[in-house]
C-alpha cells in the first residue's frame, strides 16, 4: 500500500456507507416502498378482524400501529447484509481499514432513513383513519422515531447473526421480537397514555434512553456477529 | 485452585471427573427435594388466605429461579467462551439452554395452574413476572433456533454467545418495562400474593426444595455437558479409546 496514502476518518467512513446504502435504495425503491405497503396492509387488517367500531378502533390503535411498525421494520431488516453477503462488499467492509462497527452504524443509519423515518412519515395517515387525534398522532410520531432506531440497531445485531444462513427471515423474528418487545411495550404504552390524557413523557424518556444506550452498544455487538458469520 | 480449573477446561479431563461429581450433586439432591415435598405437602400448615393451594410455591419458585440462573450461566459461558476460546465453555452453554427452557416451561405451567384457583384465570396478562417469565422462555427458542440452523459447530457458538450476551443486557430491561406497562393498565390489589414474612413451617420446604432443584439441575447440567462433550469430541482419539474399551477390544 501507498505509505502516503492516509486513510479516511472514521466520520467520513460512516457517511460513505450511509450515502451508499441511500443511493442503492434510490436504484431500488421497492426495498423502501414494500415494508410501507405491508405496514399499511397489516393497519387495515385489524379492524377488519376486529370489528371497525370507533370505540374499538381508538381502544386498540396505539397497540395496533406499534404492532405493524415493529413487523413492517422486520420485514425490511432481513435485506440489510443480505445484498452486501452476496455481492462481497461485506468481505470488503471487513477488511478495510476502517473499523467495522463504524461501518456498521453507517449502514444501520441508512437502515433507519429508509425504513424508520418513512414509517413515522406515513404514520399520521393511518392514525387519522383510526380516529386518533392530532396530540396523539404526534406522540405517535415520536415514540415510533425513537423506536425505530432503536429496533434498526437491535436489527442490525439480527441480521448479522442470519446473514447467509438458509430460512433467514422467520429465524430472525425469532431472535429479535422478544428483545424488541421492551419498546413495543413502552410505545404502545406511552401513546396509550397520550390517548387518555394522562403523562406520557415518562415513555418518550425511556425509548430515548433505549435509542441510545442500543446506538453506543449494537454496532459492536453487530460488527462481531458479522465477523462471526463471515468467518 | 487456577491449576485445577485449567485442567478441568480440557475435554477428555473434564469427562474422566465429571462422573465423580454427579453422585455428589444428585444425592443430596434427591435427599433435599425428598423432604422438601414430604414437609411442603403434609407438616407446613395451609396458607389463611390460599389454602392448600399454595403448596404449588414448592416447584413454582425452584423453577422461576432456575429459568434465569440457566440464561446466566448460557450468557457468561458463552461470553468465556468467545473471550477465552475455551471449548468446554461453549458446551457448557449449549448444554444449558434446553434445562433453561425446560425449567422455564415448568415454571409457567405450575404458575399457570397456580393462577387458576386464585385469579381465576389460567392466563394472566397484566402478571409482569408471568409475562417476563414468557419472554425468556421465547428468548430461549431464539437461542435454540439460532444454533440449530448453523450447521458448523464453531461458528454456531460463537453466533449464539453473542445473541446470549445480547439478551443477557436486554433480560432486565425486559422485566422493568413489563412492569412498568402493568403498573400504568390497572392497579394491583388482585396479584398483591404471599403477604408477610413466611411462616418457617412454610420457608424450610421451600428453601430445601431450592438447594434440592439446584443441585438436580447441576447434576442434569454435568451429564448434559459429558453427552455434548462426547459429540463434540467424536472424532478425536481419546472418544475412540473410550469407545473401544467400553467394547472390550
Amino acid at each position: 500500500m501507498d505509505e502516503s496514502r492516509e486513510i479516511p476518518g472514521i466520520g467520513s467512513g460512516i457517511i460513505a456507507v450511509a450515502r451508499r446504502d441511500l443511493l442503492l435504495a434510490w436504484k431500488r425503491p421497492g426495498d423502501i416502498l414494500n415494508p410501507l405497503f405491508f405496514f399499511a396492509m397489516v393497519s387495515t387488517l385489524f379492524p377488519l378482524g376486529t370489528g371497525p367500531s370507533a370505540e374499538q378502533l381508538k381502544f386498540s390503535g396505539p397497540g395496533v400501529l406499534w404492532v405493524a411498525a415493529l413487523l413492517a421494520t422486520l420485514v425490511s431488516l432481513h435485506t440489510l447484509f443480505l445484498q452486501d453477503h452476496e455481492d462481497g462488499s461485506l468481505d470488503q467492509f471487513l477488511v478495510s481499514p476502517q473499523p467495522l462497527p463504524a461501518l456498521v452504524l453507517g449502514k444501520t443509519i441508512s437502515h433507519w432513513l429508509t425504513s424508520g423515518v418513512p414509517l413515522v412519515l406515513v404514520t399520521p395517515i393511518i392514525a387519522i383513519a383510526y380516529r386518533m387525534t392530532f396530540d396523539v398522532i404526534w406522540v405517535l410520531m415520536i415514540t415510533l422515531a425513537f423506536g425505530t432506531i432503536s429496533l434498526s440497531l437491535l436489527g442490525s445485531v439480527g441480521a448479522a447473526l442470519t446473514v447467509g444462513l438458509h430460512r433467514a427471515t422467520a429465524l430472525l423474528s425469532l431472535l429479535i421480537l422478544p428483545l424488541a418487545m421492551p419498546i413495543l411495550i413502552v410505545g404502545a404504552g406511552a401513546v396509550s397514555l397520550a390517548a387518555g390524557n394522562e403523562g406520557m413523557s415518562g415513555g418518550v424518556y425511556f425509548l430515548g434512553a433505549y435509542a441510545i444506550g442500543a446506538l453506543s452498544l449494537a454496532p459492536y455487538a453487530t460488527a462481531a456477529a458479522l465477523r462471526i458469520s463471515n468467518e | 485452585m487456577w491449576k485445577f480449573l485449567h485442567k478441568m477446561a480440557s475435554p477428555p479431563h473434564f469427562y474422566r471427573l465429571s462422573i465423580r461429581f454427579i453422585p455428589w450433586l444428585a444425592l443430596p439432591g434427591f435427599a433435599l427435594i425428598a423432604y422438601g415435598v414430604y414437609a411442603g405437602l403434609f407438616l407446613a400448615p395451609m396458607d389463611y388466605q390460599q389454602g392448600d393451594a399454595f403448596r404449588i410455591i414448592y416447584v413454582h419458585v425452584p423453577s422461576a429461579y432456575l429459568s434465569l440462573m440457566a440464561y446466566m450461566i448460557m450468557a457468561i459461558s458463552g461470553g468465556i467462551g468467545l473471550i477465552w476460546r475455551i471449548k468446554l465453555s461453549h458446551a457448557v452453554a449449549a448444554a444449558v439452554a434446553p434445562l433453561g427452557a425446560a425449567f422455564t416451561f415448568l415454571a409457567l405451567a405450575t404458575g399457570s395452574i397456580w393462577g387458576k384457583p386464585m385469579w381465576g384465570t389460567w392466563w394472566e396478562w397484566a402478571d409482569p413476572r408471568m409475562m417476563s417469565e414468557l419472554i425468556l422462555l421465547f428468548l430461549y427458542f431464539g437461542y435454540m433456533a439460532l444454533r440449530g440452523a448453523i450447521d458448523d459447530t464453531v461458528k454456531a457458538d460463537k453466533a449464539s454467545a453473542v445473541l446470549a450476551l445480547v439478551g443477557a443486557v436486554n433480560v432486565p430491561i425486559i422485566h422493568f418495562s413489563v412492569q412498568w406497562w402493568n403498573s400504568l393498565h390497572q392497579g394491583q390489589t388482585l396479584l398483591a400474593k404471599g403477604g408477610p414474612a413466611m411462616d418457617p413451617a412454610m420457608l424450610y420446604p421451600l428453601l430445601a426444595m431450592i438447594f434440592g432443584f439446584t443441585l438436580i439441575f447441576g447434576a442434569l447440567l454435568l451429564r448434559r455437558v459429558r453427552t455434548e462433550v462426547l459429540f463434540r469430541e467424536r472424532r478425536k482419539g481419546w472418544v475412540k479409546e473410550l469407545v473401544l474399551a467400553a467394547e472390550g477390544v
